[in-house]
């Protein structure tokens, strides 16, 4: 089990700070996700959190180890990360890409051993993507790619796997199927996941740990039936609304008022 | 078990591919290389070529084989891989097929630093080699200090680089005008790309820094995979994202005044040897070896169309190279502008 958090950390661009003196811990083998209001920080902070931008301020610890002074292959055998709208080079086919997940794991001249075979294929079965092994990538649908990007950070085997906006591009049900997907993951294999979600209600009904940011703090976090609340909704999102149990999941389901549908 | 040998199957599949093209482009050099051995002013037979290549024909073939026309095989097949594999690395690190050094203009900076070095400085040989790596470098800074915003915006690296190459090219132009005559010939070569006078001590000088840079570059290859899925994807994979990139452009820098400094811009052959090696290797990679191969096989191609007149006067190898790699270029203008950046 390894444990990722970050120690009062800040973070910002060119001087604005977007973040200031932050502190987040992501509970081991859970589903964390991290919502909040455009520009509240969240994606800065994953990035911060898997050293894809630099910290202002603070540090970020991997079990008490500071990952500023990991090598970038040693954090990256440890912690995964999927950045947003990632785009595959021209003529690349899906089991090729999802093999680069490898990189970390071999050396200077390193080739590719049928050791790297095998975790390519776990990862290209666990994502369900193993029929179109050999489609080039820029063929597949948007749901289908994400699921190979996702291998790709698989291939890696990390115990912590970061994404910023998994599910941004997805129509609703290529969503579910990713929450899913990502699920099903963690609870195979005791993957910690962190990810940053726009929605709401699906963030409350995946998420084991939900953080609520706003203006680069943290409002809320914990469980979401306690986190995501009236308060907090008005706080960090500055919007009305009435949270309900979610009919199908019983976590919280946030129904937002608006100015011309009164709320009862 | 079946998904793994599926998986196993595409991985020899893609390795089997990249050797068939590298081998299919050597046997291009190699034929074009044969022709260029029996073809000529000279007529040889393949008896008396082969025993001119190993020194043991008549005197007259050996001088023909050994002095004239091995050298400039020779030559046209380093300068054209040492193109071919600069031009994969910007590619490739850049993530633009437009951003090859003689588009950027590096290659035109070598040439002006050769050129200055010429007639101000009054140099030549190895000296003036340095002359035409300053421009390069010099040139390649600019591009740097010039485009470079906190990442990498291709775009603007491309547009900075062509508006630096025409600076160039204005002063190179403006040196030959300012020139005596018998200069003035000198520095048209280093404006069009010819490999006729590359021999002896300087081929052999060219042939070992190429070969150096080579294996230099093999060092960084890897980490070209992970940098063309983008710079967060690629640290996120462990890659040092800055010093990979700085690295990878400074070997092709050099590259490129290498082999600048030997032949002058052989036009076109680093923007279009690796665009032709990557489609027919097709995976998505950089390419490098094929690359460094099809340049090769290009250059000699030219420089043999070139030298043979089939153009109806003997041409320099970058006259060749210009006239099939200008249409080429508009193609990819017309054809790209929705990928980068």
């Amino acid at each position: 089990m390894t444990t990722l958090r970050a120690e009062s950390v800040s973070l910002g661009y060119d001087g604005l700070r977007v973040i200031e003196g932050l502190d987040l811990t992501l509970p081991d083998g859970k589903i964390t996700a991290v919502v909040g209001p455009n520009a509240c920080g969240k994606s800065t902070l994953l990035r911060g959190m898997a050293r894809l931008h630099p910290l202002d301020g603070g540090r970020v610890t991997l079990d008490g180890a500071d990952i500023g002074s990991m090598s970038r292959k040693e954090l990256a055998r440890k912690v995964g990360m999927l950045p947003q709208s990632s785009i595959a080079p021209d003529g690349v086919r899906v089991a090729e890409l999802v093999a680069r997940g490898r990189y970390p794991h071999q050396g200077w001249f390193g080739r590719h051993s049928s050791d790297d075979d095998a975790v390519v294929a776990t990862a290209l079965e666990s994502t369900g993507v193993a029929e179109i092994a050999d489609r080039p990538v820029a063929e597949l649908s948007g749901g289908q790619r994400q699921r190979v990007w996702i291998a790709m950070v698989l291939a890696q085997q990390t115990d912590i796997v970061l994404l910023d906006e998994p599910t941004t591009f997805l129509d609703v049900r290529h969503q579910l199927d990713l929450l899913d997907l990502l699920t099903e993951l963690n609870r195979a294999r005791g993957t910690t996941v962190a990810m940053v979600l726009h929605e709401l209600n699906l963030a409350a009904r995946y998420a084991d740990h939900l953080v609520v940011m706003a203006g680069g703090r943290v409002v809320a976090e914990g469980a979401p039936a306690d986190v995501l609340t009236q308060q907090v909704v008005d706080e960090a999102f500055g919007l009305r609304a009435q949270v309900v149990p979610d009919p199908v999941a019983g976590s919280p389901l946030v129904v937002p008022v608006g100015r011309f549908h009164a709320g009862a | 078990m079946t998904l793994l040998t599926t998986v196993a199957d595409l991985r020899t599949a893609r390795r089997r591919r990249q050797l068939l093209v590298v081998a299919g482009m050597v046997l291009v050099v190699l034929a074009a290389g044969t022709g260029a051995l029996l073809v000529g002013a000279a007529g040889l037979t393949p008896g008396q070529a082969v025993a001119g290549v190993v020194g043991l024909g008549e005197p007259g073939d050996v001088f023909v084989v050994q002095r004239l026309r091995l050298p400039r095989i020779e030559a046209a097949v380093v300068v054209g891989a040492a193109f071919g594999l600069a031009g994969a690395l910007f590619q490739s690190t850049l993530r633009n097929p437009l951003a090859s050094p003689d588009i950027l203009g590096i290659s035109t900076g070598a040439s002006l630093g050769a050129v200055t070095g010429m007639l101000v400085l009054g140099l030549s040989g190895v000296a003036l080699s340095a002359t035409a790596f300053t421009g390069a470098g010099v040139v390649a800074l600019a591009i740097w200090l010039l485009a470079w915003r906190k990442g990498l915006h291709s775009i603007r690296f491309v547009l900075v680089g062509v508006g630096l190459a025409y600076l160039c090219s204005s002063l190179i132009a403006w040196s030959m005008a300012r020139s005596q005559e018998h200069e003035a010939a000198a520095v048209l070569t280093w404006t069009v790309g010819s490999v006729s006078d590359i021999r002896g001590e300087q081929l052999t000088l060219v042939a070992a820094g190429a070969l150096v840079l080579c294996v230099a570059v093999a060092a960084l290859a890897r980490t070209q995979g992970p940098l063309s899925l983008g710079d967060d994807n690629a640290r996120a994979l462990g890659v040092h994202v800055d010093a990979a990139r700085v690295g990878t452009l400074l070997l092709a820098v050099a590259l490129v005044a290498l082999a600048t400094s030997a032949s002058g811009p052989v036009a076109f052959v680093a923007l279009v040897a690796p665009a032709i090696a990557r489609r027919l290797v097709n995976d998505g990679g950089a390419a490098l070896t094929a690359s460094a191969v099809t340049g090769a096989a290009l250059t000699l191609l030219a420089d043999v169309v070139g030298q043979h007149a089939v153009l109806g006067v003997p041409a320099p190898v970058g006259v060749v190279t210009g006239l099939v790699g200008a249409p080429y270029l508009l193609w990819l203008l017309a054809t790209t502008e929705k990928r980068s950046r």
